[in-house]
Order: C-alpha cells, then structure tokens, then sequence
C-alpha cells in the first residue's frame, strides 16, 4: 500500500523519459557552463561598474514602466477579446499576438518607422515637441510592443476559464458594470493577471533587438542590461559572463515568485487545473 | 398586476408570455431544452428578446418591438437570479457575499453587514458568515447564495432550479427554508420537481418546446393535466381522444370508459358525464396503481383494456412500474415474476372505468 503510494504508476515509457532527461540538460546545461565561467574573485567589482549599474538601474526601471503599462493596456484588451463579439475579433487577436513569434529586431523597426522622424506619427510627435525614438520611453515603448502578448494571453486564458456567470450574478444583484469590474472581475483575475505580469516583466527585462534598433545604445538612457552584456562581450568578456548572471538571478527570482509555492500565480494553475465550470446545464 | 412579461426569441423558438400577481410563486415546469433557462434570462436582462415586453411593479422592464426600443440592464431590474451552482464569488466570505447587493445599492459597509448577517440567520448559516465559498459545502453554498439573492431586496426572484445540484440530504432543508422565505414574495421557480411545484408554488406553467401549454393552480394542474408533460409529472397515465358520451374515443379508435365517482374529477362535466361536450378532443387519465396487468385479453364489461407490448420494466417504490404503448402499471413483484413479464412480451393492461378520469382537453 505505501509503495504503491509512494510509486504510483505513471505509465511513462523508459525512452520518454530520458528524453526528458536530455530536455533537462538543454535548459541547465547552458547556465551550469555560465555559473563556471563566472571569475569569482572579481565579481563584485564587475557587476558594480558604473555602467554595469547604470544598465541595471535603467532595466528595472523601464521594466517596470513598461509591465505598468502592458497591464494598463493589457487588462481591457484582454477583457474585450474575452468577453464581447465583434467582426474580425479573431483577425485582431492574431494581430494581437504578433509579436510573440515576430523576430524582435523586426518590430523594433516596425516602432521606429511608427515613431521616429521618418515615422507614421514621428511629424506629428516632432510639432508637439516629443522625440521618441532613441531615448528612454522608446526603450519602454519596445519592451511594451513584446510583452503585452504575454499578459493578454495568460489574462485571456483567466478570463474564458471563469466564464462571465460571476459577472452576470452581480448584475442581476444589482452592481452596475464599473462595480461588477472593480469588485468581481478584477479579484477573480488577480492569479492570472500575477503571473501575466510576471511574464510581461521577465519578456521586457531580456528585450533586446526591438531596444538596440528603436532606442539605440546609450548609456544611462537606452543601454538596459541584455545590451551592456552584449557591448561587454566584445571588450571584456568576464564582466560580460557575470552581468549575465544577475540576469539569471533575476529571472530565477521572477520565476520563482510568479510560480513558486504559495504564490497567486501558483494558486492561479491549480485554480485553472479543476474543472471549469459547468456552462451548460448538466443534462438530467 | 405586478408583473407582466411577454417575449419572442426566434433563434430559440421561444414565445411565452407570464403574468404575476403580487406576492405570487410561478414554478415553470418542463422537458429540458423547452426554454426554462432563456425564460429567466429574458427577464434577467442577460438575453435580448426579438420583441416583446415585460413590466415590473410599474416599471418597464424591456420593450423591444418594431418601432420601440426600451432596455433596462440587468443591474436596474431587481430581478436578482438564483442559478442551479450557487456562483458564490470564491474571494468573499459569506457574509461579504450576502452584502455584495446592499453594498451595490449603495448601503454603508457597516449597515449591509448587519443586513448580510440578519438573512444568513434567516437561511440558517449565520454560523458560515466567515467562510470562504470553498469551504463550504453544496448545500451551504446554496442556502447562502439564497441569502444573497434576497439581500438584494429583488421585486421579482428568479430560481433556475436551486435544488438540482444538491444531494437528497441538503435539498430538503432548502425547500422548506424557500417555503417560508418566499412567503408573500414574487417569485418565478424553475424546477424539475413537482415536490417545488406543489410546496413553493402557488401556480404552475408547463413550458414546452418554448411555448407554455398548460397554467393553472399547481393542484389543478395535477389533478387534472392537459399535456402529456404535466400527466408525467402528476405520475398519471394520460391518453388523449374525443369526447363520447361514455369517456372519450382515442385516435386509434379504442373507447376508454370514465367512471362518474372518481373524486373530483368529473364535478364539472356535470351530471351529464363527459357527454356534455361530445366530439370535443378529451382526455382520459388514470394512476398506474390502477392498472392491472393480464396475458390474456379477459375481463368484464366495465373495464378499459389495452394491449400492448412490454417495453421497459424498473422498481417503483416496492411495486414494479411495468411500461408500454406510452402506458404505465405498477404491479408487485410476486405478480411480475407469475407472469413471466420480460420487455417484449404482449400484454393487456386493464383498468377499472372507475379509477379514469375524462375531460376535455
């Protein structure tokens, strides 16, 4: 009885398994090598350059700015696309998702011929005095145009799975819509909107290609951290190798509060893994 | 008339029309797929009819028609709905649940709880007040959901079944916490329970195919059942003719004799007997207590006999309910077993004219 407990039977073929094994390797191999390559001895002074804190610094702030902003703008899209029908919805949440598969350097050239000089809206911004392309809000801008996908899809997600029944039940108790929103939407979507989040902020901290090519590299404005490791790599390649693991730490500190025990975004899984709700009537 | 509703949803063959007195309980009854659900959500708000119009204590609930268009959503209706899942919101306690309709009135945090305490007492739950909707049970669940819907203080209260979903030991508590909740209040109950229709109710409408075919006083209805539907419900054999002055003739050309003494039935066909209106379509109904069951076609003039062939047999109770040619029999099992009954086999189903009742369908 406790063996079987303690070894249920899983079904697994051997072969499947250590394929398993081999997909664990490509993921921890590559940071195993890192961790290596780190110079220990110099590490502090390293990763405290000044430029090495200048990229920090701007990365988390731009980071932030920009999950701010995905959440923003994400929650309504995410809300529309969800809950109403409308022509071409399916169209708009393809175009939507775009960026998850576009090369990033591909979209950053797409934000550049939107907002820079030569852009769509770059006469329009350069009468009212505003300068995007190159400067910090261009870097907030790229890293909103790649993660906003990441929080309407696991929001979206959140939202189908719940139905809109709660939404209905408080309307007919009589909460008008911006009551039903505030105090039954929003708290039903708080594990997916966390991990949503999560994401978003973890996609916008590696951003890379949009950056380079819509904002540039300038120290202290646009340079954010993936960009300094890559300009490192060129001149010194050990601060290079130990920029690259605060990236890691800090993606294992991301992942770890969007999905480790105890979390919202864990509690938000286990939410999604019982059964969805009956929305049909169960036939008698 | 307090409330009044009439509505087509053409996409669902739907076409109802409803009134209410006030203080009245409707339960509406019928096969699944009829229009029970799109009912209640009409008047919810949260379906549009085609045209149609329904009005609440005076005020226009919806006027959709050629010409017109009035709507009133769903959150101004004071029409709270009460589905088959409870739909607790997960991140509330019960307490916060009950006070989500006073709190959207726009009642002070304070006050709403007293009001949210005062109705959970009401249904029995106050001791739940702090839980979380997840560490309750179904039944719970239900008698707080209850609680909320009243909270919101609703002109007209509609529930979508509010027993299905629970178990044999937690449905009866809620009835009879229903029954003295609902005392004097408007209410519309979905139900597949005649139990809800005759202890909730004060009339029932049997809803068919989007059309409501029968509406009566919930005891009427049962003593007397115009559609198939309701002879179900009322567990009456149900076979439908015309009228002769004996009982009715059906469409296959059998007389089915009435008896003049069965109680009640036949009080206003008059001294007469059925004949009064014959030629008119009639039914004839008759409890499947009454049926005997024979291998051979044997009996006396005052008996009515059927042959059919056995189509399905099942327990009822400690008799067996023996089913065919959309009749019924409840024999015992020694009889059963001495007939050799098996579905397939050709019997004669007899019944006293005694124990039929006609009248005019």
């Amino acid at each position: 009885m406790t063996r079987l407990a303690r070894h249920p039977y899983t079904g697994i073929p051997r072969w499947v398994s250590a394929l398993a094994v081999l997909a664990v390797a490509v993921v921890v191999l590559p940071l195993v090598a890192i961790v290596a390559k780190v110079d220990w001895e110099n590490f502090t002074t390293l990763v405290t350059s000044e430029s090495a804190l200048d990229a920090l610094g701007l990365s988390l702030r731009t980071s932030a700015a920009s999950t701010l902003l995905c959440i923003v703008l994400g929650v309504p899209l995410a809300l529309v696309l969800a809950r109403s029908s409308f022509p071409f919805q399916r169209l708009l949440r393809s175009l939507v998702l775009l960026p998850l598969v576009l090369p990033p350097v591909v979209g950053g050239i797409a934000l550049l011929y939107t907002f820079g000089r030569q852009g769509l809206l770059g006469a329009t911004l350069q009468v009212l005095g505003v300068q995007v392309a190159f400067s910090t809000t261009a870097v907030i801008l790229a890293q909103t145009f790649v993660a906003l996908p990441f929080l309407v899809v696991s929001l979206e997600g959140a939202l189908r799975i719940g139905g809109h029944r709660y939404e209905a039940v408080a309307a007919t108790l009589g909460a008008p819509p911006g009551v039903v929103f505030r105090r039954v939407t929003l708290p039903l979507i708080l594990p997916g909107l966390a991990s949503g989040a999560v994401l978003s902020f973890a996609r916008s901290l590696g951003e890379f290609g949009a950056t380079l090519t819509f904002a540039g590299s300038l120290q202290g404005v646009t340079r954010t951290l993936p960009l300094e490791i890559y300009l490192q790599r060129e001149t010194d390649p050990d601060a290079a190798v130990a920029l690259s693991l605060v990236l890691v730490a800090v993606a294992v500190a991301v992942v770890s509060l969007a999905y480790g025990p105890g979390t919202a975004a864990r509690r938000g899984l286990a939410q999604r893994s019982t059964p969805p709700l009956i929305l049909e009537r169960s036939v008698k | 008339m307090s409330f009044s509703f009439h509505a087509a949803v053409a996409e669902r063959g739907f076409d109802v029309s409803l009134e209410l007195a006030p203080g009245e309980t409707v339960a509406v009854m019928g096969p699944n797929g009829a229009g029970k659900s799109t009912l209640l959500s009409t008047i919810a708000g949260l379906v549009r009819p085609d045209t149609g119009h329904a009005e609440l204590d005076g005020r226009t609930l919806f006027q959709v028609g050629p010409g017109s268009h009035h709507w009133t959503p769903p959150h101004r209706r004071g029409t709270a709905l009460l589905a088959q899942e409870p739909l607790l919101f997960p991140h509330l306690t019960a307490a916060e649940n009950v006070a989500f309709g006073p709190r959207s009135a726009g009642v002070p945090r304070r006050q709403a709880r007293e009001q949210a305490l005062q109705w959970l007492a009401d249904v029995e739950a106050e001791a739940l007040a702090g839980r979380r909707p997840a560490g309750l049970s179904g039944g719970q669940a239900q008698r707080v959901a209850v609680a909320r819907a009243l909270a919101a203080d609703p002109g007209l209260l509609l529930l979508d079944e509010p027993m299905a979903a629970l178990d044999i030991h937690s449905a009866p508590l809620l009835r009879r916490l229903l029954k003295s909740v609902l005392k004097g209040r408007q209410t519309i109950i979905v139900t597949h329970d005649v139990l809800d229709a005759l202890m909730l109710a004060d009339r029932v409408a049997i809803l068919e195919n989007g059309r409501i075919t029968e509406e009566g006083p919930t005891r009427e209805v049962l003593a007397r059942p115009r559609s198939p539907f309701a002879a179900g419900l009322a567990g009456l054999n149900f076979v439908t003719g015309t009228l002769t002055p004996a009982g009715i003739r059906t469409g296959t050309g059998q007389d089915v004799a009435a008896g003049l003494d069965i109680a009640g039935h036949l009080e206003e066909a008059g001294p007469d007997g059925p004949s009064g209106a014959a030629g008119q379509p009639g039914v004839a109904v008759f409890p499947p207590s009454a049926v005997s069951v024979f291998l051979t076609d044997a009996h006396g003039s005052p008996r009515n006999s059927f042959r059919v062939e056995v189509s399905d047999m099942e327990p009822h109770g400690d008799q067996i309910r023996v089913r065919g040619g959309g009749l019924a029999a409840d024999i015992t099992p020694a009889a059963a077993a001495e007939l050799g009954l098996v579905p397939g086999v050709v019997v004669h189903l007899v019944v006293k004219s005694a124990a039929v009742a006609v009248y005019e369908a």
